[in-house]
């Protein structure tokens, strides 16, 4: 537990960086040029399925979900079919599942809704044969926005968990 | 209060004052009085003219004192200064006989005269005495006050407490202190950390780093201890921090994602609060000296936001148990609960009053946020406030005010604390050094 925490603490800066990085995308880019300069796949890029970069891009490292919601849609299924998958091939990667709300609602609300997307994505993650053992989840409710309009485009990108993955060798 | 009644004048829209009409009379004569229930419309002027300095030291801190008494009762809603520059009659001495007919002239209803002294030790003492100018008699008897020099603001409120007493009737909470989540940065990467202040936003303390989010802070019923939910782990956890140290400790809330939404009950001796397992949350209770927990709802349904009644004995809490969220009471050892909200929209954050007999939450609907007070039976709801957020009630010790969160739209939005008298009236920003949200108001020091 105290290793599995600290390597969420760090995963998670990981993961924050990832999101606020304006960049992300160009970097993708190089690495892609460089793949196609005849250098291979590069260890970690996002060319390389192993990586977590091609997780969260290719694969997909979030669902969304309906206001007040934490049903999975179709959609959301799909994407967590797609982890599943990518998780029983790299099975030496551990997740966590981060569940988070809009702005509307009140803030201990939030939370335990976040929670509910959270477990959510757990479940379902856990019934397409994902050992329970590799996945922790945490709700931020409405604490770590990702957009910051006061509009349903931003709000509907708000309401998401996040399956964020985590080395496992950091459990030692 | 009959009494009162008896010599009153009604005013419009139900300001009363008692207004003696011969002063040492053979008639008993009542006091200036202000009835807040019914409704202060026109505010009642008062002067505080600034107070004698009785030592060369003490010169600041007497005008110093003196406004922080004005600020206190002008804040009120219920007072209205009359400004220091139309005074007639000059106090120079504490015990020089007030001329009333000055303060009569001015209109000034009620007046607070003072002296401050202050030693080489850094001793500051202050005195004062509050007069009805009008039936030219002195409202309660004439008290002083002393402290160490940094505490000056606090023999300010001590004294505007009084003075407040005693022309209202009601139990005071200027000197008092709120602890809240500061906030700095964006949107998208708000920095929060808990801080400490006084009623008023003066005397800020930083209660923890800005490295983990920290959420909804409680004050102890003695304001000792705040309870708080931090991420510090990495997973919302509950910690208690002691005020006096600055010292904080995880307590252990049993096993779940996430324990958080605390709060203690009157006596101190329990902290009730949500515990996550799985995709459910429910409320538990804590016995904070041995450490033992008790499941007090056990329903698949989001239950959260617990608080108790003075009493002790009941708990309101929300749930979404009907489909959204609403507000119940259960008996504080757990229990069938009673759903008390039936209006339109969603209810949530319950804080039972003080006294008791009303209950403040947060009500979303059509898209905007209020806070409210309704009766501990959910009738005579009452919305105090609108804007696109507002959340998280908190009581001062009295039960007069409420303080809350209030977010603005947008991505620029950002948080701040308001206070509202229980009547709808007189929203103020409270003056905080940066962004501001999750106010808890503690006890009368």
């Amino acid at each position: 537990m105290k290793h599995f925490t600290k390597a969420l603490m760090v995963v998670a800066a990981l993961a924050a960086g990832a999101c606020t990085n304006p960049n992300r995308f160009e970097e993708n880019e190089l690495a892609r040029n460089a793949g196609g300069a005849g250098a291979g796949i590069i260890p970690g890029s996002v060319n390389d399925p192993t990586s977590t970069a091609f997780f969260q891009t290719r694969v997909g490292d979030r669902v969304l979900f309906a206001v007040d919601q934490s049903t999975l849609s179709p959609e959301a299924r799909a994407v967590l079919d797609g982890q599943a998958q990518w998780l029983a091939t790299n099975d030496d990667y551990l997740a966590v599942i981060e569940g988070h709300a809009d702005e509307q609602g009140t803030r201990e609300y939030n939370l335990a809704l976040g929670a509910r997307r959270a477990n959510a994505v757990m479940e379902y993650l856990i019934s397409q044969g994902v050992a329970e053992s590799r996945l922790k989840f945490v709700s931020y409710g409405k604490e770590r926005p990702l957009e910051v309009c006061s509009e349903e485009a931003c709000y509907a990108k708000n309401r998401r968990a996040v399956t964020v993955i985590a080395a496992s060798n950091f459990t030692g | 209060m009959r009494r009162v009644a008896r010599v009153c004048l009604v005013l419009a829209l139900g300001l009363m004052m008692g207004l003696a009409l011969s002063p040492g009379g053979a008639v008993a004569q009542g006091p200036l009085r202000i009835e807040i229930d019914r409704g202060v419309v026109e505010p009642v002027p008062f002067a505080v003219p600034n107070f004698v300095a009785e030592t060369p030291a003490a010169e600041a801190f007497a005008e110093n004192i003196s406004r922080v008494v004005a600020e206190d009762l002008v804040g009120t809603g219920l007072f209205r200064e009359v400004p220091r520059d139309a005074h007639i009659a000059r106090v120079s001495s504490f015990a020089a006989p007030v001329p009333f007919a000055d303060w009569k002239a001015i209109n000034a209803q009620a007046l607070v005269t003072g002296a401050v002294s202050a030693d080489a030790s850094g001793r500051v003492v202050v005195k004062f005495r509050a007069w009805d100018v009008f039936a030219q008699a002195e409202l309660g008897q004439g008290m002083q006050f002393a402290s160490s020099s940094d505490g000056w603001r606090r023999l300010a409120h001590k004294v505007a407490d009084q003075v407040y007493g005693r022309l209202t009737g009601e139990r005071p909470y200027f000197d008092s202190r709120v602890v809240f989540v500061s906030e700095t940065g964006p949107k998208d990467d708000r920095k929060k950390r808990l801080a400490i202040m006084d009623y008023d936003g003066a005397n800020v303390q930083y209660l923890t780093g800005s490295d983990a989010i920290v959420l909804a802070p409680r004050f102890s019923p003695n304001g000792a201890q705040v309870l708080y939910t931090s991420y510090e782990t990495g997973f919302p956890r509950i910690h208690v921090l002691d005020v006096g140290s600055v010292s904080s400790r995880i307590l252990q809330a049993g096993d779940g994602v996430m324990s958080f939404a605390p709060r203690f009950s009157p006596d101190g001796r329990t902290v009730v609060y949500s515990l996550t397992q799985g995709s459910n949350t429910d409320i538990w209770a804590m016995d904070v000296a041995t450490g033992a927990t008790r499941r007090l709802t056990s329903s698949p349904s989001i239950e959260t936001a617990p608080s108790y009644a003075p009493d002790g004995r009941q708990i309101v809490f929300e749930s979404d148990r009907s489909g959204s969220q609403q507000l119940y009471v259960m008996p504080a050892l757990g229990g069938e609960p009673r759903r008390i909200s039936f209006g339109d929209g969603r209810y949530g954050t319950p804080v039972w009053s003080p006294r008791g007999d009303r209950i403040a939450f947060t009500k979303q609907n059509r898209g905007r946020f209020h806070i409210g007070v309704m009766n501990v039976d959910g009738s005579e709801e009452r919305l105090l406030t609108a804007s696109f957020l507002d959340e998280g009630p908190t009581w001062s010790p009295n039960g007069r005010v409420i303080m809350f969160t209030r977010e603005t739209q947008g991505a620029q939005g950002s948080s701040a604390l308001y206070s509202v008298d229980i009547s709808g009236r007189n929203l103020r920003r409270v003056r905080t050094p940066a962004g501001a949200s999750d106010p808890s108001w503690g006890p009368l020091q």
